[in-house]
């Protein structure tokens, strides 16, 4: 069995690139898809909307099979990583765009009001009141949607990424021990997850003093 | 681009294999339900060596990839000596793992009745299962099913795993049938298309149930 560590903290390697490409790529389009859908203007908000609902509605693993194995026959050939850190930050950034939406309705209407009065732009009172606000509330929700990625990493291992769960495969076909690796595998996913839980209480916490800060 | 007659050729493999992904959602679904109870209600237990266990169970299962889970029971049951098929093996691995998020909508729900229904049923003498079965449960379950109703969308979107350890639902019919022609398009549009309509009806569904139930109170 620790022979077999190595290759599978290999994997845990990979498992940890993919989740933060993917991870980088989600906040990018939940920001971007949440704005959108807050957005008064109707050819904002429509093809976000078409892009949450697709990609909350279908399976992840649909997804990702169909952008590996579909999206060739147009001409549009991806490489099995590419394809995974796509879709899976696609597929989160869809649940993403929904906290951002929530967390910026949250916001008090007579703080875009009161942006208004000081003759703030669109972008600035976005920028500088806005987003300030709803960000702390964001962060939660954010770090159960990371924890949910992390476990959605595993689908990659089916488009033969060797990261962790693939890793896992491989050794046990090895080594027949399926108990062992398997349940060693199981810890290494819960130990990821605790740190990734950790650090999004430390960024709340700063959120929080940010706020007591700036006052309110 | 997109072959019609082929799509629709494909339809009749696609239906058939709708029905295993229904079963395993079905079946998935009431372990979780009951499991989730039984979870849910030993995290509350006053003894430690109940709440212990069931909520570290909770904390360890919803910390985990439901991949690796399906995995462990497919490789490590056998070996255990228990035979079962991998329809069978993937239910179980479903139920278990929403069991777990299922027991913390149950929490919420049992936090939710008011103490003096606990204090009620001990003025009248009732005994602790009593008290569960009769005034807690009934209270804490309602408020509850439309979240429920949300993890049962979840599962359904999440039986394609299954498809990794053979059992022919959706997601592997439409690679079987695929693999036949060398020619995904059509089969795997498809399957997308059944999961789009079937969550945004369920989630509509979900939304119908929950208005009905603030509307009760």
């Amino acid at each position: 069995m620790l022979d077999m560590l190595p290759s599978l903290l290999r994997g845990l390697a990979v498992t940890a690139g993919v989740t933060a490409g993917a991870a980088a790529l989600a906040v990018v389009a939940a920001v971007a898809a949440g704005l959108a859908r807050a957005s008064r203007a109707r050819l904002l908000r429509w093809p976000a909307a078409v892009y949450v609902e697709v990609f909350r509605g279908t399976s992840a693993l649909v997804q990702l099979f169909w952008f590996y194995f579909v999206l060739p026959f147009f001409g549009v050939e991806l490489p099995a990583f590419a394809a995974g850190v796509l879709v899976l930050g696609l597929n989160t950034g869809a649940y993403g765009a929904e906290v951002v939406r929530g967390a910026i309705l949250a916001v008090p209407p007579g703080q875009r009001d009161a942006a208004a009065a000081l003759n703030l732009g669109r972008l600035q009172t976005l920028r500088r009141v806005v987003l300030p606000q709803a960000w702390p509330a964001m962060l939660p929700p954010a770090g159960n949607l990371a924890i949910e990625l992390l476990k959605n990493s595993t689908l990659v291992s089916l488009i033969t990424i060797t990261e962790l769960t693939f890793a896992a495969q491989l050794a046990r076909a090895q080594t027949l021990r399926s108990a062992e690796i398997f349940g060693v595998v199981l810890v290494l996913y819960f130990a990821t997850a605790l740190v990734i839980t950790g650090g999004m209480r430390l960024l709340e916490r700063r959120a929080a003093r940010g706020l007591e800060r700036g006052g309110r | 681009m997109f072959d019609w007659r082929y799509a629709w050729d494909t339809l009749p493999a696609l239906g058939a294999a709708l029905v295993v992904t229904l079963q395993a959602t079905a079946g998935g679904m009431a372990i979780a339900l009951v499991l989730g109870l039984a979870l849910a209600l030993a995290r509350r237990s006053q003894r430690a060596w109940i709440a212990w266990p069931a909520g570290a169970t909770i904390e360890f299962v919803r910390s985990t990839p439901l991949l690796v889970q399906i995995y462990f029971l497919f490789y490590v049951l056998p070996e255990a000596g228990l035979r079962a098929s991998p329809l069978v093996t993937g239910v179980l691995a479903l139920g278990v793992h929403y069991a777990a998020y299922c027991a913390e909508v149950y929490r919420a729900g049992l936090e939710s009745v008011p103490r003096g229904q606990w204090e009620a049923a001990a003025a009248l003498n009732l005994g602790r299962f009593r008290t569960l079965a009769a005034v807690i449960v009934p209270q804490a379950i309602p408020p509850v099913v439309p979240a429920l109703g949300n993890y049962l969308v979840a599962m359904f979107k999440d039986t394609p795993l299954l498809s990794a350890i053979t059992v022919v639902e959706l997601l592997q019919t439409a690679k079987l049938v695929g693999a036949e022609r060398f020619r995904y398009v059509e089969p795997l549009t498809l399957v997308g298309i059944l999961f789009l309509v079937l969550s945004l009806v369920s989630a509509a569904g979900i939304g119908w149930v929950e208005r009905r139930l603030q509307s009760r109170h």
